[in-house]
Protein backbone atom coordinates (compact mmCIF):
# COMPACT_ATOMS: atom_id res chain seq x y z
CA UNK A 1 0.00 0.00 0.00
CA UNK A 2 1.36 3.20 -0.98
CA UNK A 3 0.24 5.44 2.26
CA UNK A 4 -0.56 9.42 1.23
CA UNK A 5 2.07 11.79 2.55
CA UNK A 6 1.46 13.37 5.65
CA UNK A 7 3.32 16.59 6.94
CA UNK A 8 4.54 18.29 10.24
CA UNK A 9 3.29 21.85 10.02
CA UNK A 10 4.16 23.00 13.56
CA UNK A 11 6.16 22.09 16.59
CA UNK A 12 5.84 22.79 20.17
CA UNK A 13 7.58 21.82 23.30
CA UNK A 14 7.44 23.20 26.94
CA UNK A 15 10.49 23.92 28.66
CA UNK A 16 10.67 21.00 30.33
CA UNK A 17 11.37 21.08 34.56
CA UNK A 18 11.15 19.00 38.11
CA UNK A 19 7.81 21.49 38.88
CA UNK A 20 5.32 24.00 36.88
CA UNK A 21 3.58 25.37 39.81
CA UNK A 22 3.11 28.52 37.95
CA UNK A 23 0.47 26.72 35.46
CA UNK A 24 -2.24 23.99 36.57
CA UNK A 25 -2.68 20.41 34.28
CA UNK A 26 -5.10 22.33 31.53
CA UNK A 27 -2.94 25.53 31.47
CA UNK A 28 0.19 23.61 30.71
CA UNK A 29 -1.39 21.77 27.85
CA UNK A 30 -2.61 24.63 26.38
CA UNK A 31 1.28 26.01 26.48
CA UNK A 32 2.39 22.83 23.99
CA UNK A 33 -0.72 23.88 21.71
CA UNK A 34 0.06 28.07 21.92
CA UNK A 35 3.71 27.24 20.77
CA UNK A 36 2.82 24.52 18.10
CA UNK A 37 -0.28 27.03 16.66
CA UNK A 38 2.74 30.19 16.34
CA UNK A 39 5.00 27.08 14.86
CA UNK A 40 2.24 26.37 12.26
CA UNK A 41 1.11 30.10 11.83
CA UNK A 42 -2.18 28.68 12.28
CA UNK A 43 -5.38 28.92 14.90
CA UNK A 44 -7.03 26.79 16.96
CA UNK A 45 -9.93 27.17 14.83
CA UNK A 46 -7.70 25.63 12.15
CA UNK A 47 -7.55 22.20 13.99
CA UNK A 48 -10.14 19.77 12.33
CA UNK A 49 -9.66 17.18 14.70
CA UNK A 50 -7.45 16.20 18.48
CA UNK A 51 -5.79 13.72 19.51
CA UNK A 52 -4.74 13.95 23.11
CA UNK A 53 -1.69 12.47 24.30
CA UNK A 54 -2.32 10.99 28.06
CA UNK A 55 -0.70 8.38 29.58
CA UNK A 56 -1.72 6.65 33.03
CA UNK A 57 -4.13 8.95 34.90
CA UNK A 58 -2.61 8.03 38.07
CA UNK A 59 0.62 9.76 37.48
CA UNK A 60 -1.04 12.91 37.27
CA UNK A 61 -3.54 12.16 39.99
CA UNK A 62 -6.77 13.11 37.34
CA UNK A 63 -8.71 10.23 36.10
CA UNK A 64 -9.83 10.49 33.09
CA UNK A 65 -7.58 14.26 32.28
CA UNK A 66 -8.49 14.59 29.05
CA UNK A 67 -11.71 15.46 30.15
CA UNK A 68 -10.15 18.76 31.26
CA UNK A 69 -7.74 19.27 28.41
CA UNK A 70 -10.06 19.38 26.38
CA UNK A 71 -11.14 23.36 26.55
CA UNK A 72 -7.21 23.79 26.13
CA UNK A 73 -6.58 22.02 22.78
CA UNK A 74 -10.20 23.59 21.90
CA UNK A 75 -12.06 20.41 21.06
CA UNK A 76 -15.71 21.52 21.32
CA UNK A 77 -17.51 20.39 18.34
CA UNK A 78 -14.71 18.87 17.02
CA UNK A 79 -13.22 14.77 16.74
CA UNK A 80 -11.31 14.31 19.58
CA UNK A 81 -9.65 11.03 20.99
CA UNK A 82 -7.46 10.47 23.30
CA UNK A 83 -4.40 7.80 23.58
CA UNK A 84 -2.75 5.57 26.00
CA UNK A 85 0.20 3.32 25.20
CA UNK A 86 1.82 4.34 28.55
CA UNK A 87 5.57 5.47 27.81
CA UNK A 88 4.52 4.75 24.01
CA UNK A 89 1.50 6.79 23.95
CA UNK A 90 3.28 10.06 22.40
CA UNK A 91 4.07 8.34 19.42
CA UNK A 92 1.27 6.35 19.09
CA UNK A 93 -0.91 9.99 19.35
CA UNK A 94 1.25 10.90 16.23
CA UNK A 95 0.47 8.10 14.64
CA UNK A 96 -3.28 8.23 15.07
CA UNK A 97 -2.80 12.07 14.25
CA UNK A 98 -1.82 11.18 11.05
CA UNK A 99 -4.04 8.20 10.59
CA UNK A 100 -6.72 10.50 10.78
CA UNK A 101 -5.19 12.66 7.53
CA UNK A 102 -3.91 9.20 5.33
CA UNK A 103 -7.69 7.85 5.98
CA UNK A 104 -8.65 11.01 4.14
CA UNK A 105 -11.14 12.24 7.13
CA UNK A 106 -9.37 15.24 8.04
CA UNK A 107 -6.71 17.98 6.29
CA UNK A 108 -5.54 19.53 9.70
CA UNK A 109 -4.68 17.48 12.95
CA UNK A 110 -3.70 18.86 16.35
CA UNK A 111 -1.86 16.39 18.59
CA UNK A 112 -1.34 17.83 22.09
CA UNK A 113 -0.87 16.61 25.74
CA UNK A 114 1.48 17.33 28.74
CA UNK A 115 2.39 15.77 31.68
CA UNK A 116 3.26 16.83 35.79
CA UNK A 117 5.23 13.67 36.99
CA UNK A 118 7.01 15.67 39.45
CA UNK A 119 3.39 16.39 41.31
CA UNK A 120 3.46 12.51 42.26
CA UNK A 121 7.05 13.05 43.35
CA UNK A 122 6.84 8.58 42.95
CA UNK A 123 6.28 7.47 40.09
CA UNK A 124 7.48 4.00 40.82
CA UNK A 125 4.57 3.87 43.25
CA UNK A 126 1.98 4.11 40.74
CA UNK A 127 3.51 2.37 37.92
CA UNK A 128 3.90 -0.52 39.98
CA UNK A 129 -0.01 -0.50 39.56
CA UNK A 130 0.52 -1.27 35.95
CA UNK A 131 1.12 -4.81 37.08
CA UNK A 132 -1.78 -7.70 37.60
CA UNK A 133 -3.34 -8.37 40.62
CA UNK A 134 -3.45 -11.94 40.44
CA UNK A 135 0.35 -12.91 39.90
CA UNK A 136 2.40 -9.57 40.21
CA UNK A 137 1.54 -6.84 42.41
CA UNK A 138 2.42 -8.00 45.25
CA UNK A 139 6.11 -7.82 43.96
CA UNK A 140 8.05 -4.62 44.34
CA UNK A 141 7.45 -4.38 40.45
CA UNK A 142 8.22 -1.35 38.49
CA UNK A 143 9.40 0.41 35.58
CA UNK A 144 13.06 0.60 37.08
CA UNK A 145 13.13 -2.82 37.99
CA UNK A 146 11.78 -4.36 35.12
CA UNK A 147 14.36 -2.58 32.83
CA UNK A 148 17.24 -3.17 35.79
CA UNK A 149 15.79 -6.80 34.85
CA UNK A 150 16.29 -6.39 31.04
CA UNK A 151 19.95 -4.69 32.15
CA UNK A 152 21.25 -7.93 34.43
CA UNK A 153 19.76 -10.12 31.40
CA UNK A 154 22.22 -8.17 28.61
CA UNK A 155 24.78 -8.30 30.89
CA UNK A 156 24.95 -11.66 31.16
CA UNK A 157 24.15 -12.02 26.94
CA UNK A 158 26.16 -9.87 25.48
CA UNK A 159 28.91 -8.58 28.19
CA UNK A 160 26.63 -5.07 29.24
CA UNK A 161 28.89 -3.71 31.68
CA UNK A 162 28.14 -0.63 34.17
CA UNK A 163 30.53 1.56 31.99
CA UNK A 164 28.74 0.87 29.20
CA UNK A 165 25.31 2.37 30.83
CA UNK A 166 27.42 4.99 31.96
CA UNK A 167 28.32 6.47 28.70
CA UNK A 168 25.11 6.83 27.68
CA UNK A 169 24.28 8.95 29.99
CA UNK A 170 27.58 10.94 29.83
CA UNK A 171 26.28 11.14 26.29
CA UNK A 172 22.95 12.10 26.89
CA UNK A 173 23.73 15.00 29.33
CA UNK A 174 26.30 16.49 26.70
CA UNK A 175 23.21 16.46 24.30
CA UNK A 176 21.06 17.94 26.49
CA UNK A 177 23.31 20.91 27.52
CA UNK A 178 22.66 22.22 24.15
CA UNK A 179 19.05 21.54 24.11
CA UNK A 180 17.24 24.23 26.13
CA UNK A 181 13.91 22.40 26.19
CA UNK A 182 15.25 19.84 28.00
CA UNK A 183 15.29 19.14 31.65
CA UNK A 184 18.82 17.69 33.03
CA UNK A 185 21.02 19.69 31.34
CA UNK A 186 24.13 19.23 33.62
CA UNK A 187 27.46 17.14 31.81
CA UNK A 188 28.04 14.62 34.10
CA UNK A 189 31.51 12.57 33.74
CA UNK A 190 31.81 8.37 33.78
CA UNK A 191 33.25 8.76 37.35
CA UNK A 192 29.96 10.80 38.29
CA UNK A 193 28.49 8.48 36.90
CA UNK A 194 29.42 5.20 38.00
CA UNK A 195 29.91 6.77 41.68
CA UNK A 196 26.36 7.70 41.97
CA UNK A 197 23.88 5.46 44.49
CA UNK A 198 22.32 2.70 42.78
CA UNK A 199 18.46 2.55 42.65
CA UNK A 200 17.91 -1.01 41.62
CA UNK A 201 21.22 -2.78 40.34
CA UNK A 202 22.65 -1.95 38.42
CA UNK A 203 20.38 1.15 37.72
CA UNK A 204 22.03 4.18 39.69
CA UNK A 205 20.35 7.37 40.19
CA UNK A 206 22.48 8.91 37.29
CA UNK A 207 21.39 6.09 34.95
CA UNK A 208 17.79 6.87 35.46
CA UNK A 209 15.27 9.44 33.79
CA UNK A 210 14.05 12.36 35.61
CA UNK A 211 10.41 12.97 36.49
CA UNK A 212 9.52 16.19 34.11
CA UNK A 213 6.72 18.61 33.79
CA UNK A 214 5.96 20.37 30.12
CA UNK A 215 3.55 20.00 27.44
CA UNK A 216 4.40 19.44 23.80
CA UNK A 217 2.06 19.24 20.57
CA UNK A 218 2.33 19.36 16.71
CA UNK A 219 0.40 20.26 13.87
CA UNK A 220 -0.02 17.58 10.99
CA UNK A 221 -1.69 18.63 7.67
CA UNK A 222 -2.87 16.50 4.45
CA UNK A 223 0.13 17.23 1.62
CA UNK A 224 -3.27 18.59 -0.77
CA UNK A 225 -3.38 21.02 3.09
CA UNK A 226 0.13 22.26 2.48
CA UNK A 227 1.04 22.79 -1.14
CA UNK A 228 -2.54 24.94 -1.28
CA UNK A 229 -1.43 27.17 1.71
CA UNK A 230 2.31 27.19 0.45
CA UNK A 231 3.50 25.70 3.83
CA UNK A 232 6.66 24.80 5.15
CA UNK A 233 6.68 20.73 5.92
CA UNK A 234 8.71 17.89 6.91
CA UNK A 235 7.53 14.30 6.31
CA UNK A 236 6.18 11.47 7.94
CA UNK A 237 7.03 8.63 5.21
CA UNK A 238 6.88 5.51 7.45
CA UNK A 239 5.07 4.45 10.87
CA UNK A 240 4.64 1.75 12.87
CA UNK A 241 3.35 -0.26 15.99
CA UNK A 242 4.20 -3.73 17.51
CA UNK A 243 3.16 -5.32 20.62
CA UNK A 244 4.57 -7.52 23.28
CA UNK A 245 2.70 -10.48 25.37
CA UNK A 246 2.43 -9.30 29.04
CA UNK A 247 4.52 -11.55 31.35
CA UNK A 248 7.97 -10.45 31.96
CA UNK A 249 8.74 -14.31 32.69
CA UNK A 250 7.47 -15.51 29.64
CA UNK A 251 10.68 -13.42 27.71
CA UNK A 252 12.85 -15.74 29.46
CA UNK A 253 13.26 -19.04 30.34
CA UNK A 254 12.64 -22.45 27.75
CA UNK A 255 11.47 -21.63 23.65
CA UNK A 256 10.60 -18.00 24.20
CA UNK A 257 9.64 -15.89 21.22
CA UNK A 258 11.18 -12.75 22.96
CA UNK A 259 14.74 -12.72 24.88
CA UNK A 260 13.44 -9.31 27.74
CA UNK A 261 17.53 -8.16 27.41
CA UNK A 262 16.46 -7.24 23.86
CA UNK A 263 13.52 -4.78 22.24
CA UNK A 264 12.13 -7.70 20.11
CA UNK A 265 8.41 -6.30 19.07
CA UNK A 266 10.44 -2.26 19.08
CA UNK A 267 12.52 -4.17 15.86
CA UNK A 268 9.65 -5.64 14.51
CA UNK A 269 7.37 -2.01 14.69
CA UNK A 270 10.69 -0.79 12.79
CA UNK A 271 10.48 -2.64 10.04
CA UNK A 272 6.72 -1.37 9.49
CA UNK A 273 8.23 1.67 8.89
CA UNK A 274 11.24 1.06 6.74
CA UNK A 275 8.81 -0.75 4.70
CA UNK A 276 6.39 2.30 4.82
CA UNK A 277 9.18 4.64 3.75
CA UNK A 278 11.23 2.06 1.59
CA UNK A 279 14.22 1.98 4.09
CA UNK A 280 16.01 -1.36 2.93
CA UNK A 281 19.20 -0.30 4.80
CA UNK A 282 19.07 1.89 7.90
CA UNK A 283 22.47 1.55 8.86
CA UNK A 284 23.14 3.91 5.52
CA UNK A 285 19.94 5.77 5.02
CA UNK A 286 18.95 6.77 8.97
CA UNK A 287 21.14 10.17 9.84
CA UNK A 288 19.74 10.05 13.34
CA UNK A 289 17.32 9.03 15.97
CA UNK A 290 15.37 10.03 19.08
CA UNK A 291 14.89 6.53 20.76
CA UNK A 292 12.65 6.53 24.08
CA UNK A 293 15.02 5.31 26.71
CA UNK A 294 14.31 6.37 29.92
CA UNK A 295 16.99 4.12 31.31
CA UNK A 296 20.74 4.03 30.24
CA UNK A 297 21.24 0.30 29.59
CA UNK A 298 17.66 0.73 27.10
CA UNK A 299 19.43 2.86 24.70
CA UNK A 300 21.32 0.12 23.82
CA UNK A 301 18.43 -2.41 22.75
CA UNK A 302 16.57 0.01 21.36
CA UNK A 303 19.38 0.81 18.59
CA UNK A 304 19.89 -2.66 18.39
CA UNK A 305 16.11 -2.74 17.50
CA UNK A 306 16.79 -0.01 15.37
CA UNK A 307 18.87 -2.30 12.76
CA UNK A 308 22.07 -0.25 12.67
CA UNK A 309 23.83 -3.11 13.40
CA UNK A 310 23.07 -6.54 15.22
CA UNK A 311 21.74 -7.71 18.47
CA UNK A 312 25.10 -7.43 21.36
CA UNK A 313 26.78 -5.25 19.02
CA UNK A 314 25.80 -1.32 19.77
CA UNK A 315 28.03 -1.18 23.00
CA UNK A 316 31.79 -1.32 20.87
CA UNK A 317 30.13 1.32 18.59
CA UNK A 318 28.92 3.50 21.39
CA UNK A 319 32.66 3.39 22.59
CA UNK A 320 33.98 4.42 19.45
CA UNK A 321 31.56 7.17 19.53
CA UNK A 322 29.33 6.05 16.62
CA UNK A 323 26.45 7.58 18.00
CA UNK A 324 27.90 10.46 19.25
CA UNK A 325 26.51 13.76 18.17
CA UNK A 326 28.60 14.48 15.30
CA UNK A 327 29.00 9.91 15.30
CA UNK A 328 28.01 7.93 12.38
CA UNK A 329 24.43 8.60 13.60
CA UNK A 330 23.66 10.00 16.38
CA UNK A 331 20.97 8.90 18.85
CA UNK A 332 19.17 11.11 20.91
CA UNK A 333 20.66 14.40 19.97
CA UNK A 334 18.57 16.32 22.27
CA UNK A 335 19.36 14.33 25.32
CA UNK A 336 16.18 12.02 25.16
CA UNK A 337 14.38 10.61 27.57
CA UNK A 338 17.41 10.13 29.45
CA UNK A 339 17.26 13.82 30.59
CA UNK A 340 13.30 14.63 30.09
CA UNK A 341 10.53 12.24 30.72
CA UNK A 342 6.93 14.10 30.82
CA UNK A 343 6.30 10.36 30.11
CA UNK A 344 2.38 11.48 28.30
CA UNK A 345 4.38 13.38 25.76
CA UNK A 346 7.80 11.50 25.92
CA UNK A 347 7.42 10.03 22.78
CA UNK A 348 5.74 12.96 21.03
CA UNK A 349 8.95 15.07 21.47
CA UNK A 350 11.07 12.01 20.12
CA UNK A 351 8.81 12.52 16.65
CA UNK A 352 9.26 16.20 17.05
CA UNK A 353 12.88 16.34 17.95
CA UNK A 354 13.76 14.18 14.93
CA UNK A 355 11.10 16.24 12.76
CA UNK A 356 13.33 19.50 14.09
CA UNK A 357 16.08 17.80 12.87
CA UNK A 358 15.30 16.77 9.33
CA UNK A 359 13.87 20.38 9.17
CA UNK A 360 17.73 21.67 10.24
CA UNK A 361 15.77 23.92 13.09
CA UNK A 362 17.14 21.90 16.02
CA UNK A 363 19.65 24.88 16.90
CA UNK A 364 22.89 24.15 18.82
CA UNK A 365 22.16 20.09 18.55
CA UNK A 366 21.49 20.44 15.35
CA UNK A 367 22.94 17.02 13.38
CA UNK A 368 24.70 18.33 9.80
CA UNK A 369 23.20 17.55 6.90
CA UNK A 370 20.24 14.95 8.67
CA UNK A 371 17.65 14.80 5.78
CA UNK A 372 16.16 11.01 7.15
CA UNK A 373 15.19 10.48 11.06
CA UNK A 374 13.43 7.63 13.12
CA UNK A 375 11.76 7.69 16.23
CA UNK A 376 10.62 5.22 18.62
CA UNK A 377 8.41 5.24 21.98
CA UNK A 378 8.09 2.55 24.52
CA UNK A 379 5.12 1.53 27.06
CA UNK A 380 3.48 -0.96 29.64
CA UNK A 381 5.18 -3.55 30.18
CA UNK A 382 8.17 -3.37 28.15
CA UNK A 383 5.41 -3.86 25.71
CA UNK A 384 3.95 -1.32 23.43
CA UNK A 385 5.89 0.02 20.97
CA UNK A 386 5.64 2.87 18.37
CA UNK A 387 8.24 3.74 15.58
CA UNK A 388 8.23 6.41 12.84
CA UNK A 389 10.18 7.64 9.86
CA UNK A 390 10.23 11.45 9.53
CA UNK A 391 11.71 12.85 5.96
CA UNK A 392 12.62 16.75 4.36
CA UNK B 1 2.87 36.34 43.44
CA UNK B 2 2.41 33.31 45.64
CA UNK B 3 1.62 30.34 44.24
CA UNK B 4 -0.51 27.70 45.96
CA UNK B 5 -0.46 23.81 46.23
CA UNK B 6 -3.39 21.33 46.89
CA UNK B 7 -2.64 17.90 48.67
CA UNK B 8 -4.66 14.89 47.44
CA UNK B 9 -4.40 11.06 47.23
CA UNK B 10 -6.17 8.37 45.88
CA UNK B 11 -6.65 5.13 48.34
CA UNK B 12 -9.39 2.67 46.22
CA UNK B 13 -9.75 -0.56 48.02
CA UNK B 14 -10.60 -3.69 45.25
CA UNK B 15 -11.94 -7.16 45.72
CA UNK B 16 -10.08 -8.66 42.47
CA UNK B 17 -11.72 -12.19 41.92
CA UNK B 18 -8.64 -14.18 40.76
CA UNK B 19 -10.52 -16.67 38.27
CA UNK B 20 -10.22 -20.53 38.66
CA UNK B 21 -6.81 -21.11 37.55
CA UNK B 22 -4.95 -18.70 39.87
CA UNK B 23 -7.50 -19.91 42.60
CA UNK B 24 -6.42 -23.41 42.22
CA UNK B 25 -2.80 -22.36 42.02
CA UNK B 26 -2.68 -20.15 45.15
CA UNK B 27 -4.45 -23.02 47.20
CA UNK B 28 -1.77 -25.55 46.71
CA UNK B 29 0.42 -23.04 47.48
CA UNK B 30 -1.66 -22.19 50.64
CA UNK B 31 -2.90 -25.70 51.62
CA UNK B 32 0.19 -27.93 50.27
CA UNK B 33 3.34 -25.75 49.52
CA UNK B 34 3.02 -27.15 46.36
CA UNK B 35 3.56 -24.94 42.74
CA UNK B 36 1.85 -26.23 39.84
CA UNK B 37 1.97 -24.80 36.16
CA UNK B 38 -0.40 -25.31 33.29
CA UNK B 39 0.55 -27.61 30.21
CA UNK B 40 0.12 -25.71 26.93
CA UNK B 41 -0.60 -29.06 24.72
CA UNK B 42 -0.13 -27.73 21.44
CA UNK B 43 3.50 -26.48 22.24
CA UNK B 44 3.93 -28.98 25.33
CA UNK B 45 5.32 -25.78 27.19
CA UNK B 46 4.17 -25.52 30.83
CA UNK B 47 3.71 -22.19 31.61
CA UNK B 48 4.32 -20.86 35.12
CA UNK B 49 2.76 -18.99 36.98
CA UNK B 50 -0.24 -20.88 35.44
CA UNK B 51 -2.28 -19.17 32.76
CA UNK B 52 -5.73 -20.64 31.60
CA UNK B 53 -4.57 -19.90 27.94
CA UNK B 54 -0.88 -19.89 26.06
CA UNK B 55 0.76 -16.37 25.15
CA UNK B 56 2.09 -18.36 22.16
CA UNK B 57 -0.24 -20.29 20.85
CA UNK B 58 -2.74 -19.01 22.24
CA UNK B 59 -4.40 -22.19 22.82
CA UNK B 60 -6.21 -22.92 25.85
CA UNK B 61 -4.29 -24.82 28.32
CA UNK B 62 -5.29 -28.57 29.83
CA UNK B 63 -3.13 -30.02 32.39
CA UNK B 64 -1.76 -29.35 35.94
CA UNK B 65 1.91 -29.87 36.45
CA UNK B 66 3.60 -29.72 40.05
CA UNK B 67 7.15 -27.84 39.06
CA UNK B 68 9.82 -26.89 41.37
CA UNK B 69 10.74 -26.35 44.09
CA UNK B 70 14.14 -26.33 42.53
CA UNK B 71 14.63 -23.82 39.80
CA UNK B 72 17.50 -21.47 38.46
CA UNK B 73 17.70 -17.75 37.94
CA UNK B 74 16.61 -15.54 35.08
CA UNK B 75 16.44 -12.00 36.40
CA UNK B 76 17.62 -10.17 39.19
CA UNK B 77 17.81 -6.99 40.97
CA UNK B 78 18.59 -5.60 44.38
CA UNK B 79 16.49 -2.32 45.33
CA UNK B 80 18.14 0.19 47.27
CA UNK B 81 16.17 3.10 47.06
CA UNK B 82 12.98 3.70 49.25
CA UNK B 83 9.65 3.81 47.17
CA UNK B 84 6.60 5.08 48.77
CA UNK B 85 4.11 1.80 49.69
CA UNK B 86 6.72 -0.91 48.53
CA UNK B 87 9.51 -2.57 50.69
CA UNK B 88 12.32 -1.11 53.32
CA UNK B 89 15.45 -1.59 51.04
CA UNK B 90 17.45 -3.23 50.56
CA UNK B 91 15.71 -6.28 48.90
CA UNK B 92 16.65 -8.49 45.97
CA UNK B 93 14.02 -10.08 43.86
CA UNK B 94 13.48 -11.52 40.03
CA UNK B 95 12.38 -14.21 38.05
CA UNK B 96 13.29 -18.18 38.58
CA UNK B 97 12.33 -20.93 36.25
CA UNK B 98 11.19 -23.38 38.22
CA UNK B 99 12.32 -27.42 37.29
CA UNK B 100 9.39 -28.69 34.51
CA UNK B 101 9.07 -24.90 34.00
CA UNK B 102 9.55 -23.23 30.85
CA UNK B 103 8.53 -19.93 31.52
CA UNK B 104 9.50 -18.04 35.13
CA UNK B 105 7.92 -17.18 37.96
CA UNK B 106 9.01 -13.91 39.87
CA UNK B 107 9.80 -13.99 43.46
CA UNK B 108 12.15 -12.37 46.26
CA UNK B 109 15.88 -13.99 47.06
CA UNK B 110 16.54 -14.36 50.81
CA UNK B 111 18.89 -15.51 52.55
CA UNK B 112 21.82 -12.94 50.83
CA UNK B 113 23.68 -10.20 52.31
CA UNK B 114 23.06 -7.41 50.09
CA UNK B 115 25.56 -4.87 51.61
CA UNK B 116 27.76 -4.85 49.14
CA UNK B 117 25.99 -4.91 45.60
CA UNK B 118 28.71 -6.03 43.72
CA UNK B 119 29.02 -9.11 45.56
CA UNK B 120 25.65 -9.50 46.03
CA UNK B 121 25.01 -9.48 42.62
CA UNK B 122 27.51 -12.35 41.53
CA UNK B 123 25.77 -14.58 44.08
CA UNK B 124 22.82 -14.20 42.00
CA UNK B 125 24.41 -14.65 38.21
CA UNK B 126 21.88 -15.79 35.81
CA UNK B 127 21.60 -19.38 35.72
CA UNK B 128 22.19 -20.31 39.93
CA UNK B 129 20.67 -22.78 41.25
CA UNK B 130 18.06 -21.60 43.58
CA UNK B 131 15.79 -23.92 46.08
CA UNK B 132 12.06 -22.34 46.56
CA UNK B 133 11.12 -22.11 49.99
CA UNK B 134 7.45 -21.49 51.79
CA UNK B 135 6.14 -19.69 55.06
CA UNK B 136 4.87 -21.79 57.84
CA UNK B 137 1.86 -19.84 58.00
CA UNK B 138 0.33 -19.14 54.24
CA UNK B 139 -2.31 -17.14 52.96
CA UNK B 140 -2.59 -18.12 49.59
CA UNK B 141 -0.35 -15.23 48.02
CA UNK B 142 2.85 -14.89 45.85
CA UNK B 143 4.59 -14.07 48.87
CA UNK B 144 4.06 -17.22 50.88
CA UNK B 145 7.06 -18.59 48.75
CA UNK B 146 10.56 -17.41 48.32
CA UNK B 147 13.90 -17.92 46.46
CA UNK B 148 17.11 -19.17 48.15
CA UNK B 149 20.60 -20.16 46.90
CA UNK B 150 20.46 -23.97 46.68
CA UNK B 151 22.70 -25.66 49.11
CA UNK B 152 22.90 -22.63 51.61
CA UNK B 153 20.77 -24.82 53.81
CA UNK B 154 18.50 -23.80 56.79
CA UNK B 155 18.07 -20.13 55.78
CA UNK B 156 13.92 -20.41 55.59
CA UNK B 157 12.61 -17.05 56.74
CA UNK B 158 15.70 -15.34 57.72
CA UNK B 159 14.73 -12.55 56.10
CA UNK B 160 11.08 -12.47 56.42
CA UNK B 161 11.13 -8.74 58.25
CA UNK B 162 11.65 -7.63 54.48
CA UNK B 163 7.91 -8.14 53.77
CA UNK B 164 6.23 -6.99 57.27
CA UNK B 165 4.28 -3.67 56.82
CA UNK B 166 4.06 -4.40 53.02
CA UNK B 167 0.95 -6.73 52.62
Amino acid sequence: MKAPRVGIIGIGQSEFKPRRDDANYPELVREGVTLALNDAKLELKDMQAVVYSLAPDALLGIGNAERLGVDAVGARNKRFMRINTGGATGISSVITGWTHIAAGECDVVLVAGADKVGESGDSQTILNKIWDPTYERALPLGTITMLAMSAVRAMHKYGLTEEDMARVTVKNRLNASKNPKAHLRKVVSMEEVLASRYISWPIKLLDACPQSSGGAAMVLASEKYIKDNKLDAVWISGVGHCSESYYMGDRMGNKIMADHADAHALGRSFERSYKMAGITDPAKQVHLAELYAPFSNTEYHSIEATGVCKLGASMALMREGHFDLGGRIPINPSGGTLCTNAIAVSALVRAAEVALQVWGRAGEHQVKGAKIGIASGNGGDHQFFGTMVIES
Amino acid sequence: MELMKRKESWNIGYDHALGETASYFFAQVRDNAQIYGRLDPKSGRVLVPPRAFSDQTLEPTTDWMKVGPGGRIEAFTIVYEEFKTLPDPPYAFGYVLLDGADTAIGGFFRGIDLKNPAQAAKRLALGTRVITKFAEERKGSVLDFWFELEGDGGKSGSNAEAVVGYE
